[in-house]
């Protein structure tokens, strides 16, 4: 069994037991749901609304080639300048060497998910910076030293008293259940921060490809300070995030907002476009974009399972799936959780290790439906399914599946088959039949009927 | 070109010899321009300012729109005199420098140079914005029109004070504007600010006040 599936049996297993832990993501998630709705429901017609944004992230996909480069060429004259990397290592390379030539010691970072995709802040803890994270949530949870539990709400699985004792061992500040005074103790320690930083490196929402500006969507203001107050911003995005023109912002801003997080539109939507210009009073001197790759090409190469690069990484998809409530965030072991973490991990870092996500679903399509770009995400667990079969052959599949396709063409052969597991279900928990083991362990097996549906189907004929 | 570019660009359009099916959009043309599924914005202009209004109150913002300019000065000279604010950071403009300096405090202008310390110090941070979207309330400043990147973020206050014929019914609207404004000359920032600096992070409780400005007002004068 690979590492990431026995951490995920591990996880789930315990999460999936625990009632006050499941009964609090539910909690914290009701507020979510209420003004989700409410904001959906201004929508004139939120139905075509996803149709238009899922079309302005096909456009971009389907000619990514074309739209990068047109991209760049803007970028580029707005006066940044782009990096490429074609896997983890190359992006967390390039990084290293932009601090070491811009005489960096410390960092500040807002949130983004592909900087935990590259492992960047254990490497740039290595080559000796001080790195912090100034999204109160990811914040947070570098203290804790542990990974996010969901990519757009990092720590929803903590309760105020956890934070505020982790803030007393930390900060040294005194207790308190309020969660506004908690918001103000890391106000208070970051402030400072975002003014002695060297560096700021943040993610990128959107590339917009017309006026080469890179688009970042937060609440907290701290995107915004962390690429104001440093003298080098370095931003680091997958190539799949490019998107045609600005005007796709008025509809792929509000949606990722009201899908992501239940709100009209998120406090702060910021586009930059180079560095500070001459005649502006601040702003960084260098700016810096690390377009990566990281096996994107290989999902893009799927025409099946294209479409998972439309995600705008809105966290929807999470927020309503059964096993995401049930399970957490830290079973699946990977940056992206939930359904879409559960489409695209494979691609990204191999079905072989990973498809056990792939099951990790009840198939109800409520991550589809949630989708503002019309991911087609539970199809395509049952795609990464199929496709696993052909690459890791599993026997007992094989042998069940076949030998049940034998007996279903041969009527009478299925009917004695059926008397004979009928008199012999009872044993099958004694059995070492593979899955019934870990079924068994919270459910109990049921009584069999003791005639078949053909035997009562003649019995009421002969009445 | 570099390396890892060629070989990127390669992986591209390999990837993409194949290709998959057109997303269909229905009743439209291909743009996706998002008039007709957005929220309603209202036909007049009277229904516009009242949804302004209605959404900046759900966001929490303080909005006083005002007659004239003289108005604007009184009632920003009020809210200093209740709030305390003593050290007043602005950015040189016909709408905003009048009222900061009739404010009683120090008022001191970002363009005649400053550090970051100073603007850290500072009670209120006062700009004017590009414009307004009454759809979301979404106020548009930009480094150009806001005295940089940090006024409108770093002081717990942002004031921003703007005409009505700012005011823009809609997003794709506002996008419009941008273009023809900037001509592909965009300034280094342009963001959106709609309302203030909030977080959910713990236990998705909303906070006011995060890293950015905890209270935020709009001036607008007629």
């Amino acid at each position: 069994m690979s590492d990431s599936k026995s951490i995920f049996i591990k996880e789930s297993t315990l999460t999936s037991a625990d009632g006050d832990q499941r009964q609090f993501i539910r909690t914290a998630l009701g507020g979510y749901y209420k003004n989700r709705d409410l904001y959906k429901a201004k929508y004139r017609d939120w139905e075509l609304a996803r149709d238009a944004a899922s079309l302005a992230k096909w456009s971009a996909v389907n000619n990514l080639a074309e739209v990068l480069e047109k991209f760049v060429a803007k970028f580029e004259s707005n006066g940044g300048k782009v990096h490429w990397a074609r896997d983890a290592a190359e992006a967390r390379q390039i990084i290293l060497d932009l601090l070491a030539k811009a005489n960096a010691k410390a960092v500040i970072k807002s949130k983004c998910m592909t900087t935990e995709e590259i492992h960047l802040n254990d490497a740039l803890e290595k080559a000796g910076y001080g790195v912090v994270e100034s999204d109160l949530g990811e914040f947070i949870q570098q203290l804790r030293g542990e990974a996010p539990y969901h990519f757009v709400f990092p720590c929803m699985h903590l309760k105020r008293e956890a934070i505020s004792d982790l803030f007393t061992k930390h900060l040294g500040t005194a207790a308190t259940d309020s969660p506004e005074e908690l918001t103000m103790i890391a106000r208070r320690h970051l402030r400072k921060l975002y003014i002695t930083a060297d560096v700021g490196i943040t993610g990128a929402n959107f590339l917009v490809a017309d006026t080469g500006q890179i688009s970042i969507t937060e609440n907290e203001g701290n995107a915004r300070l962390t690429a104001a107050m440093p003298r080098v911003h370095i931003a680091l995005s997958g190539i799949e995030k490019v998107i045609n023109t600005i005007d796709d912002l008025a509809v792929l801003l509000p949606m990722l907002a009201t899908a992501g997080a239940g709100q009209p539109m998120t406090c702060y939507n910021t586009l930059y476009a180079g560095p500070k210009k001459p005649g502006e009073r601040d702003g960084p001197e260098e700016f810096h974009l690390v377009l990566l790759d990281n096996a994107r090409t290989q999902l893009l190469a799927d025409p099946e399972q294209r479409d998972a690069l439309h995600c705008i990484r809105c966290g929807a998809c999470l927020n309503v799936c059964p096993i995401f409530k049930n399970i957490g965030g830290h079973a699946y072991g990977t940056t992206y959780q939930g359904p879409i973490g559960s489409v695209i991990t494979p691609h990204l870092r191999g079905l072989k290790d990973w498809n056990h996500l792939s099951g990790a679903s009840s198939l109800c399509g409520a991550c589809t439906d949630a989708c503002p770009v019309r991911i087609d995400l539970h199809h395509h667990l049952l795609q990464n399914r199929r496709n696993a079969a052909k690459v890791v052959p599993n026997l007992f599949d094989r042998v069940f599946h076949g030998t049940f396709n034998f007996v279903i063409q041969r009527p009478a052969l299925f009917s004695l088959g059926g008397k004979v597991f009928r008199k012999t279900f009872g044993l099958l928990k004694h059995l070492p039949v593979p899955y019934l083991g870990t079924w068994l362990k919270s459910r109990d097996l049921p009584a069999i009927p003791q005639k078949s549906f053909r035997e009562v189907w003649k019995d009421s004929k002969n009445v | 070109m570099s390396e890892a570019r060629k070989e990127i660009m390669g992986r591209i359009r390999e990837a993409l010899k194949i290709p998959s099916p057109k997303p269909h959009l229905k009743g439209e043309s291909n743009k996706v321009v998002g008039k007709a599924w957005l929220p309603e914005v209202g036909d007049t202009q009277v229904e516009t300012m009242a949804l302004l209004s209605d959404n900046l109150a759900k966001l929490k913002a303080h909005f006083h729109p005002v007659e004239n300019l003289v108005q604007a000065i009184s009632v920003v000279k009020d809210l200093a005199q209740k709030k305390n604010w003593k050290n007043i950071a602005y950015h040189k403009n016909e709408l905003v420098t009048p009222v900061a300096l009739a404010i009683d405090g120090k008022a001191w202008a970002v363009e005649d140079s400053f550090t970051k310390d100073e603007l850290e110090a500072a009670d209120v941070g006062l700009t004017s914005c590009v414009s307004i979207v009454a759809q979301f309330g979404a106020i548009l400043v930009s480094s150009e029109t806001s005295g940089g990147r940090g006024l409108s973020i770093l002081p717990p206050v942002h004031v921003v004070i703007a005409k009505a014929d700012q005011v823009v019914p809609d997003l794709a609207a506002c996008f419009e504007q941008i273009n023809v404004q900037f001509e592909g000359k965009m300034p280094s920032m342009l963001s959106f600010i709609t309302g203030p600096s909030r977080t959910g992070d713990i236990e998705r409780i909303l906070v006011l006040g995060a890293h950015g400005p905890k209270e935020l007002y709009l001036i607008l004068v007629r």
